[in-house]
């Protein structure tokens, strides 16, 4: 793969300058990143560091809160998602996101992974299919096939996880963001997640924030280390956890803060 | 043992906040168990008084199928309370239509789109509203609705089902809001954060999970607010112009259930067959209101549950 900045395909999420304001509160100052198309970047750090605001601005969901500023520019996939033009929908499909707590809807299993197709596409196509796809995808599909219309909110924590992850897929986007997705989960439904997220590199770009140094050593390619809302070391994976270039990244790593 | 000053009789030992923890205890005891005792005391006094009439010049057939009600008629009391109970439904369900929608638009707004003080406001706003009397309303129906509703519609009476239906909308929608904003409250938020993040507009995040998650909750506040219907006396008494009637359309006068009663109770001999009949229209009323709130409770129950 290619690291010049200039073959843009490469880079999923590019930012800018990014500074975000929570009211008078300073949360990220000067993020400047490229993400690598079709990788698993974690992001690690303290709690408060920034990390899950980062993740938050890409899809631009903090903006929910209704207090949250910004300055910069974050581009997925060459587009500005800022840009006033730019429509949030059309965002929200491009960049799918999944929570700390697994967030099925408290409709069917099939309702569920049926939600965001139904929203972004006018045509119905065949809905079965689609389901089966996406569930298949998640290795739910034998689970859960036989009832289908039960409810989601039914379902084990780490079932429940995979299905939000699998509710993504029929829209088709292109980065998927995941926030600790597995911290309200046992370590065998940890596992199981991680084992899935690490199947769907290369078809998507997954940026996903953790507390666990040991799943971002594990479980992803690039590591982004940030401190106090600014980003401290960005490298490989196996790199940064082995020859750490900045001194607080060797601290954080080594368990001396955080 | 007798060296150390902690000695056993210290455990035997009654401070004063023993005594007033026991004295609240029972206090409160009391106070939680009387008002089980008077509800049960209203009820049976109301079942006595009724069972009377129940018992012996009771026809349940004449009684609730035939429209005549003429109690006080020396020769041949009638007692029909068809009309009473459709004069009743009629205002009821007018009221619904018109508060099901003003409820239903106000809670959205205040639970789902505004925000911050404007909130607040609006919050007390509809608690003030629900606190008016309901002499207030029926008077407001006598003077203001009833003029309004003879010029604008051209009729010759304006105190009928369309003006009751609109003063007890009006009365029952503040009510219906608050319980109505509740259970959209109770839909927990990364429901909506969940729906938000797939690229819903924060319309279909109402329409196609807040509004479905809430479902029980607003079907509670309906029912509530149809036991508030059918409850309601003074200002359906003022603003219905109270006269026996079979309605055929909104223009047509009414009486309802709880209006007879107000009105008639102080004029019958006690024990009378006409004291009777109302008080046997009081336990009809006390069955449908208690079969009422109680499906509202269980299914607003359901809610908090599921």
């Amino acid at each position: 793969m290619s690291k010049s900045p200039q073959s843009a395909v490469d880079f999923a999420i590019h930012t800018r300058a990014l500074n975000l304001w929570y009211g008078s509160f300073q949360a990220l100052f000067d993020v400047n990143l490229d993400i690598k198309q079709g990788m698993i970047t974690s992001l690690i750090g303290p709690s408060g560091c920034g990390k899950s605001t980062f993740l938050r601005s890409v899809n631009r969901i903090n903006e929910r809160l209704g207090y949250a500023r910004i300055e910069g520019a974050i581009e997925v996939m060459k587009r500005n998602v800022y840009d006033p033009e730019v429509e949030l929908i059309q965002v929200r499909k491009q960049v799918g996101m999944v929570f700390q707590r697994p967030n099925p809807l408290p409709i069917s299993i099939r309702d569920n992974i049926l939600f965001g197709h139904r929203l972004h596409s006018k045509s119905k196509g065949d809905e079965d299919d689609i389901v089966e796809e996406a569930l298949r995808k998640v290795l739910l599909w034998d689970k859960v096939k036989d009832r289908l219309k039960d409810k989601a909110t039914g379902l084990s924590l780490e079932e429940q996880q995979k299905l939000c992850i699998a509710r993504l897929l029929p829209v088709k986007p292109s980065v998927l963001l995941m926030d600790e997705p597995c911290s309200a989960l046992d370590p065998k439904g940890t596992e199981a997640v991680e084992e899935l997220i690490w199947e769907l590199r290369g078809e998507y770009t997954i940026l996903i924030v953790t507390h666990n140094m040991a799943q971002a050593r594990r479980a992803s390619e690039e590591c982004i280390f940030m401190l106090m809302g600014k980003v401290i070391e960005h490298s490989a994976t196996e790199e940064m956890f082995v020859t750490p270039a900045q001194a607080e990244t060797a601290d954080y790593i080594e368990g001396r803060y955080g | 043992m007798a060296e150390n000053p902690h000695s056993l009789d210290d455990f035997d030992r009654r401070t004063p906040d023993w005594y007033v923890d026991r004295l609240m205890q029972s206090l409160v005891f009391i106070g939680g168990f009387s008002a089980i005792v008077f509800i049960l005391g209203i009820f049976l006094f109301v079942a006595k008084e009724g069972l009377g009439f129940v018992t012996t010049d009771f026809d349940p057939v004449e009684f609730f199928t035939t429209e005549y009600w003429a109690p006080s008629d020396e020769d041949a009391p009638e007692f029909g309370i068809l009309a009473l109970i459709a004069g009743t439904a009629a205002v009821t369900g007018l009221a619904m239509l018109v508060a099901i929608p003003f409820a239903l638009g106000a809670a959205i707004y205040i639970g789902e789109f505004a925000t911050g003080k404007t909130r607040e406001f609006l919050k007390v706003l509809v608690e003030l509203l629900a606190a008016i009397p309901s002499v207030v309303w029926g008077f407001i129906g006598l003077s203001i609705m009833n003029p309004l509703i003879i010029a604008v519609f051209d009729v010759p009476v304006g105190l009928n089902v369309l003006n009751a239906g609109i003063i007890l909308g009006l009365m029952a929608a503040p009510i219906m809001t608050s319980i109505a904003e509740d259970a959209l409250k109770a839909v927990p938020d990364r429901y909506r954060e969940a729906a938000e993040a797939m690229g819903a507009t924060r319309w279909q995040v109402i329409v196609k999970v807040v509004l479905p998650a809430a479902k029980n909750g607003l079907l509670g506040a309906v029912l509530l607010g149809v036991g508030r219907g059918f409850g309601e006396t003074m200002a359906v008494l003022m603003a219905t112009g109270h006269s026996v009637n079979l309605p055929t359309s909104v223009f047509d006068s009414v009486r309802a259930l709880t209006a007879t009663i107000a009105a008639e109770l102080g004029e019958t001999a006690v024990g009378s067959e006409h004291y009777g009949a109302l008080f046997t229209i009081g336990i009809f009323l006390f069955l449908i209101t208690f079969v009422i709130n109680m499906t509202a409770d269980l299914i607003v129950r359901g809610v908090r549950k599921g």
